[in-house]
């Protein structure tokens, strides 16, 4: 008995903290989770590739279509992912004004469309566009890795794709995006 | 005016709450002796006003009563009754009530009925369920009031998402809960112990009965769960490693630990502080769950009442509570001394090892589940899965399963290996004579499985071995209960290695009358058609499954629309045998008129189930077993001091 008492006298039973320390370190990493900003967005696999090669033809008489090439020109944009269908791409709209007016340029695809309802839609909504392509049978959507409408890529100037926006540009969006935009002009 | 009472009483269940914890350690102190005798009335009746107001947002539930805000977000006039009643706890907030309702019942219970432990313990573990009952309360009040009113009611509310809109998923969380929250009694009676330094046999018989009706229930809501994500969900899988389902599972193997360390020192007088740290542990895994759930901090699939904000009060509780419980272990726990002494081959050996076992498959799921928030903190974003815990289990799993087998059958103190072997020999060679079989049956089978397959057999046999030379009737409850549950496990392993090893899955694009072969099963589409339910339309396809040539049995899956809120649910139809499953999920139409059908053939999968059923069965019987025993020498001892006093007298 007093050498069992002995024996533990020795052992000062530093391994009786380790559960806290364990527990320490288990409360650090999920801080460190907490504090951090919510980044729940998994980024797509086509961030950092160049665009697929594709011609467009134009979607409406006003305004040109849309090739691979006219993207490596230096100059980043914005390249959005539309429909005359889709009703979160109206609701987008003014926001896509608004970044236009603010010299943003806007390359628009619209996806299974038809010209004058193309023609409507941006009556109605106005034309934030500098050239809008038609994909009638959403090719090059899914070639740039989008699954829906509306989307909207920063496109570097050497026609590489930095950032994916998933759905309708909120006005709470507009920083973010043109960050990015920023980042993609090497500044 | 319900709403109001229900806050009220939550207040003042509250209030008691703190009056508990002052008054239990007050009476631990030499001047405050004579608080002693009001500690156990306050936890009973905070129990009994937690669980009124519970009782009340039930009854708003159930009158749809709109102007309550929880009610207006998760409920619908139109649901059915059961869904209603459901709804209490389908949410956030009511799934708290739920949680303090709980600790403070158990607190109740503990209050009522525990005679054994000293009262110095008993006033400390009372304290520590008020302590950390305090915490969620203030979380309730402060952060999650469920009887919030709204200043206009909606003319209707918004209905409860349509994947718990289930007969099964209704009652999961309850039972669920009382498991999970039902730890904390372990949590509380080990801070108890260690704050009185009364750690020994007379602690663990105490403590051991709380521990088995919590674990019981736990174990029980896993394999609900389990069941109900296989047919809800329409995948065809029951596990799937979810940060959810992990949530549930490591509180159950940190109990299941605890519970057999429990018999250690009970028996034996060892384990000391082993045990009091799975008892801290043990809850702590339940807090630590929800936190995870809860705080949205991992992405789960099923993750019903995500809130980064609650995030942070719950982890400064988690602070306040596993914190505080570990340091005054790091404290006390070298004040309590290790104990007997026991030799390598006994039955102590064998709990020790299978403890270090369940220990590391814990800490493997608390890895895997914490790692893509660790990866994430270095900017990498990854999800881990079955590629990571089934082998990483599986390689303390087996080990332990071995010992499993043996273990019950060892004495204790000191064992002679040799004594056995005639006895072990009958399970291992189960197992050879099933891994033969495999082998020349299924020779295409991987590893796993295989292994998993032979074990079961060979353990399903050695887990009755205990009963054999023993006389039947005589046989204590416990041991059944230790013999069901053992064999229990036996058989979720065959279930599960089964349907690995053999699982048949097909996809088909089929028009109507079409016939499908998957496994032994012919399958004809006979018609899909539309159907309505009471918040619900659906398209139903009508399957005839004929068995291997026989008669036609008729299945009806269903593609389901909510409509409040909106969202499509897939229901399965299942075709049960006893020797598998046949499971059928509509899918999609194609457009040229064609009907996607996903049908699987699973092979004994209920096993899973079935295993799981009576491996609550066998904690059942064994708590039958130890209460009856202890009711008896209550009274034996109550007759012996009155004895005692007639004759003084």
């Amino acid at each position: 008995m007093s050498q069992e008492a002995a024996s533990q006298r020795k052992r000062p039973g530093v391994w009786l903290w380790l559960p806290l320390a364990l527990f320490a370190g288990f409360f650090v990493l999920v801080m460190v989770g907490l504090l951090r900003p919510a980044d729940r967005e998994v980024a797509s696999a086509f961030i950092g590739k160049p665009l697929p090669p594709f011609d467009l033809r134009a979607a409406v008489p006003e305004r040109p279509g849309l090739k691979t090439a006219e993207f490596a020109d230096g100059k980043p944009r914005l390249l959005n992912v539309f429909a005359s269908w889709c009703i979160p791409c109206a609701a987008e709209a003014p926001q896509l004004a608004a970044l236009a007016q603010q010299g943003v340029e806007i390359d628009g695809i619209a996806i299974r469309d038809r010209q004058e309802d193309v023609q409507r839609f941006l009556a109605t909504n106005g034309n934030p566009f500098a050239r809008i392509g038609a994909d009638d049978v959403s090719a090059v959507q899914l070639a740039i890795g989008s699954s829906g409408v509306p989307e909207t890529f920063v496109i570097d100037g050497k026609g590489v794709i930095r950032h994916q926006h998933i759905g309708d540009i909120r006005v709470e969006d507009i920083p973010k995006l043109l960050e990015k935009l920023r980042e993609a002009g090497g500044r | 005016m319900i709403a109001e009472l229900g806050l009220a009483m939550l207040w003042m269940a509250g209030a008691l709450a703190l009056l508990q914890l002052a008054a239990g350690s007050l009476a631990l102190t030499q001047r405050g002796r004579e608080l002693a005798g009001i500690v156990r009335p306050i936890a009973v009746v905070q129990g009994g006003l937690c669980a009124l107001a519970f009782v009340s947002l039930i009854l708003l539930f159930l009158r749809t009563d709109l102007s309550v805000k929880l009610v207006a977000t998760n409920s619908h006039s139109l649901k059915p009754f059961i869904f209603k009643l459901a709804g209490t706890w389908g949410n956030h907030e009511g799934s708290m009530l739920l949680w303090v309702t709980v600790m403070g019942l158990a607190g109740a219970f503990v209050a009522l009925f525990e005679k054994r432990l000293r009262e110095e313990t008993m006033l400390a573990t009372l304290a520590g369920q008020a302590f950390v009952s305090l915490g969620f309360y203030a979380f309730l009040l402060l952060s999650s009031n469920p009887f919030e009113r709204l200043p206009e009611p909606p003319p209707e509310g918004n209905g409860l998402n349509p994947l718990l809109q289930d007969i099964g998923l209704a009652f999961h969380p309850p039972t669920l809960y009382l498991g999970y929250v039902g730890l904390s009694i372990a949590f509380s009676f080990a801070i108890g112990a260690l704050v009185t330094r009364d750690v020994g046999p007379a602690f663990a018989r105490a403590m051991r009965p709380w521990v088995l009706g919590a674990w019981i229930f736990l174990s029980l809501g896993i394999t609900a769960g389990s069941y109900w994500a296989y047919y809800e969900l329409g995948w065809g899988g029951w596990w799937f490693w979810d940060p959810v389902e992990n949530a549930s599972l490591m509180p159950w193997l940190a109990a299941t630990a605890l519970l057999h360390s429990a018999s250690v020192l009970a028996a034996r007088n060892a384990l000391r502080a082993w045990t009091v740290m799975l008892g801290v542990v043990a809850f702590s895994m339940s807090m630590i769950g929800t936190f995870l759930v809860r705080s949205g901090i991992l992405t789960s699939v099923h993750a019903f009442a995500v809130d980064p904000e609650r995030g942070s009060f719950i982890l400064a509780l988690l602070a306040i509570y596993i914190g505080g419980a570990l340091a005054l272990f790091a404290i006390r726990a070298a004040t309590v001394t290790e104990g007997a002494r026991f030799a390598v081959v006994s039955r102590e050996a064998s709990l020790v090892f299978n403890n270090v076992m369940l220990s590391a498959i814990l800490g493997i799921v608390l890895v895997g589940t914490l790692y893509p928030l660790l990866t994430e903190a270095f900017g990498e974003k990854v999800s881990v899965g079955p590629p990571y815990f089934n082998p990483m289990g599986a390689i303390f799993f087996v080990p332990m399963l071995i010992v499993m087998a043996i273990g019950p059958l060892l004495r204790w103190r000191d064992d002679a290996a040799g004594r056995l072997s005639t006895k072990l020999a009958i399970p291992a060679l189960a197992a050879a004579a099933t891994a033969l079989a495999l082998v020349a049956m299924a020779p295409s089978i991987k590893p796993l499985p295989f292994l998993g397959i032979a074990l079961a057999a060979g353990l399903a046999i050695a887990s009755v071995l205990p009963l054999v030379g023993r006389e039947l009737k005589r046989t204590p409850l416990q041991v059944w209960g230790m013999v069901v549950a053992h064999l229990g496990i036996a058989c979720v392993l065959f279930g599960v290695a089964s349907d690995s090893a053999f699982s048949t899955e097909k996809l088909v694009a089929s028009r109507v009358g079409e016939t499908h072969q998957v496994g032994p099963y012919r399958i004809t589409l006979r018609d899909v058609e539309p159907v309505a339910g009471p918040n619900w339309t659906a398209l139903e396809a009508t399957l005839a499954a004929s068995y291997a040539g026989g008669s036609p049995s008729i299945l009806a899956t269903q593609s389901r629309n909510f409509t409040s809120p909106p969202q499509t649910t897939s229901e399965s139809a299942l075709h049960t045998r006893w020797n598998g499953q046949l499971y059928t999920v509509l899918g999609e139409e194609a457009d040229d008129g064609r009907w996607q059908l996903r049908l699987w053939w699973k092979p004994f999968v209920p096993m899973i189930w079935y295993g799981g059923l009576l491996v609550g069965l066998g904690g059942l019987l064994a708590l039958i077993g130890r209460v009856a025993r202890d009711v008896k020498r209550i009274r034996a001892e109550d007759k012996i001091s009155y004895r005692r006093q007639r004759q003084g007298r």
